[in-house]
């Protein structure tokens, strides 16, 4: 099973093809195959043991396939130097107790082989909001603490791929907008972002692109307006004429029910410009628009759907 | 890369010993035996005041050794119970997920513990043991004819141990790895003294015992040349009973051992670094 992609191993930031894992008699992963592209963030969903955090670590090198080939910013993933410009956050996130938060930011500068200021180091803890802790010992953090060190640790050596397992898992609401910021900022600054995350809503707002795993297979996965298909638009309107329905029916399919009308927009249709200009020109035919209200299916309920119903998708 | 991240680990393991209880408990533990030892010589000194100065320091060469087996034993100690955790504890609790995920070797990462552990090891073998010569010197007047190469031999035989520590610490887990490695000490060290006292009864099974063990593990056989390096040359007239008695030496390792140990150490972290490199973290 394949997630579609324009990338080729050369170009994308993550290429992984046929990847299967087995532990024991349990097949964790069979046949799994995801592409992300330069610069864009794509969301791993699934349910628990899915296989998503197994695919994670095939991805980097840290568990062996059984089966398929990685490729990482276009060089094989059997060559640690494939690492190079990488940035992880472990689901398990734990770092040397015995070590300063400045001193475990220094040594992954080091293994990274990269050359980044003390200075841009300490930028990089005040981003996650330990600016003060710098010179403390990690033993006495807080699990939510060692999240947002796991998460400067992914972030300090400049990387042009971060791969986040469960970024928010430890994290306060707070902490989770802050997440969010880091990767919408992390997408303007062109770098690739791979997010496994439970939580639905995180990864709708921020993902350009999500695969969706189950019983480590590819169920589906697409960009967010492939997955979530259909747009309707609600209209309550008045003195609609004949020129006004067909201008209607020209958005899109239309269902009646009364004064209300229901616009079933394409999957692609760019709601921002679309919805203005079907108003404006409703308006400018003589229809009284008393209300509009634009819905979409939200991720979590087309997640569940495909998690209920697999074998239904198109991936 | 790759030596740049065998110093940076070997580093940061040295960084990580310095600052862990084990160290506190280790120099703790070298304390107690440094002041015991200096009281102990300073009362042979008194006790054997009535006997030459050769006499003295043959018993004093005798207790020496026994001090340093006591030396050893700590040095194996924590060196083992350091090597243990360092590897399967930071599997185990996850550190080593974001340190493996940099652009680094597996086998880069083990030769740099291994490295950090045999400095840490050794200068502790070096510095505890200067130490106790030099009491002994100052209370007894004695000085091991091959100090330095006794020490030498002591060094190697605690990296031999945290050696097979790190290797079993790719495999097991933490603490039982530690435990592991020190009860394989203890049970080579008892073979060689049960195949001394077949040497010395003429009892070839028993002596083949001892020969075996040295071969197992050679911690053994470099504690002996150790001692051997230490004790007094008078000692030498009893040579033909040394052998059934666990605190003298017989002589010198040959080369041909010497260089059996070193490949054993190599092989066996050879051995570490494959294992390690094929675990699924």
């Amino acid at each position: 099973m394949s997630v579609e992609s324009t990338a080729s191993p050369e170009t994308a930031a993550v290429h992984a093809a046929g990847l299967r894992k087995r532990y024991g008699r349990q097949v964790a992963v069979h046949d799994v195959s995801l592409t992300v592209g330069r610069g864009e963030v794509v969301g791993l969903l699934g349910p628990n043991g899915a296989g998503k955090t197994s695919v994670i670590k095939m991805v980097l090198g840290l568990v062996r396939p059984d089966a398929g080939e990685v490729h990482l910013l276009g060089r094989p993933g059997t060559d640690p130097g494939s690492r190079s410009e990488i940035g992880y956050l472990p689901e398990l996130f734990r770092y040397q107790p015995w070590l300063t938060a400045a001193e475990v930011l220094t040594l992954h500068v080091r293994l990274s082989g990269r050359t980044v200021t003390r200075e841009r180091q300490r930028e990089t803890l005040g981003l996650v909001g330990l600016a003060d802790r710098a010179d403390d010992r990690v033993h006495g953090f807080s699990k939510g603490m060692q999240q947002r060190l796991g998460l400067a640790v992914a972030l300090v050596a400049e990387p042009r791929l971060v791969i986040l397992d469960e970024p928010t898992s430890a994290l306060d609401p707070l902490g989770r907008a802050d997440v969010r910021d880091i990767v919408r900022s992390l997408r303007e600054r062109g770098v690739a972002v791979l997010l496994n995350s439970h939580l639905i809503g995180e990864v709708e707002r921020v993902c350009d692109r999500v695969v969706i795993l189950n019983h480590g297979r590819v169920a589906a996965s697409g960009t967010l307006a492939q997955l979530l298909g259909r747009q309707e638009l609600h209209l309550r309107l008045g003195k609609v004429t004949a020129t006004a329905y067909e201008r209607l029916a020209a958005a899109g399919e239309v269902v009646r029910d009364g004064e209300v009308h229901t616009v079933v927009l394409p999957p692609d249709a760019d709601l921002a410009t679309a919805v203005p200009r079907l108003v404006a020109d409703l308006v400018g035919l003589g229809v009284d628009v008393h209300a509009v209200e634009p819905s979409r299916v939200t991720l979590e309920e087309r997640l569940l759907d495909i998690l209920r119903h697999p074998g239904e998708e198109a991936s | 890369m790759t030596a740049r991240t065998v110093l940076t680990v070997a580093a940061l393991t040295l960084r990580e010993a310095s600052r862990r209880r084990v160290v506190w408990a280790l120099l703790g533990m070298t304390v107690v035996l440094l002041a015991l030892g200096s009281w102990g010589f300073s009362r042979v000194a008194d006790e054997f005041g009535g006997l030459g100065i050769l006499e003295a320091r043959i018993a004093a060469s005798t207790i020496l050794n026994l001090v340093m087996f006591g030396l050893s034993l700590i040095a194996a100690l924590g060196t083992a119970f350091l090597a243990g955790p360092t590897l399967a504890g930071e599997v185990e609790s996850g550190i080593a997920l974001a340190v493996l995920a940099r652009p680094v070797r597996r086998s880069a990462v083990v030769v740099g513990k291994w490295l950090g552990l045999v400095v840490f090891g050794g200068s502790f073998v070096v510095v505890a043991g200067l130490g106790q010569f030099f009491i002994v010197d100052a209370t007894v007047g004695y000085w091991p004819p091959q100090a330095f190469t006794g020490l030498a031999l002591l060094a190697l035989q605690t990296t031999t141990l945290l050696t097979l520590a790190l290797l079993l610490s790719t495999v097991i887990s933490p603490m039982a790895s530690g435990i592991v490695a020190v009860g394989l000490f203890g049970a080579t060290w008892i073979a060689g003294v049960v195949g001394g006292l077949g040497a010395a009864f003429d009892n070839q099974a028993l002596a083949q015992m001892g020969d075996v063990s040295r071969l197992v593990l050679p911690t053994d056989g470099l504690w002996r040349g150790a001692m051997s390096a230490f004790q007094h040359p008078a000692l030498g007239f009893f040579l033909a009973e040394a052998e059934g008695f666990p605190f003298l030496g017989t002589g010198l390792p040959g080369t041909g051992y010497l260089l059996y140990a070193v490949a054993w150490v190599a092989a066996v972290l050879g051995l570490a670094v494959l294992t390690f490199g094929r675990r699924d973290l």
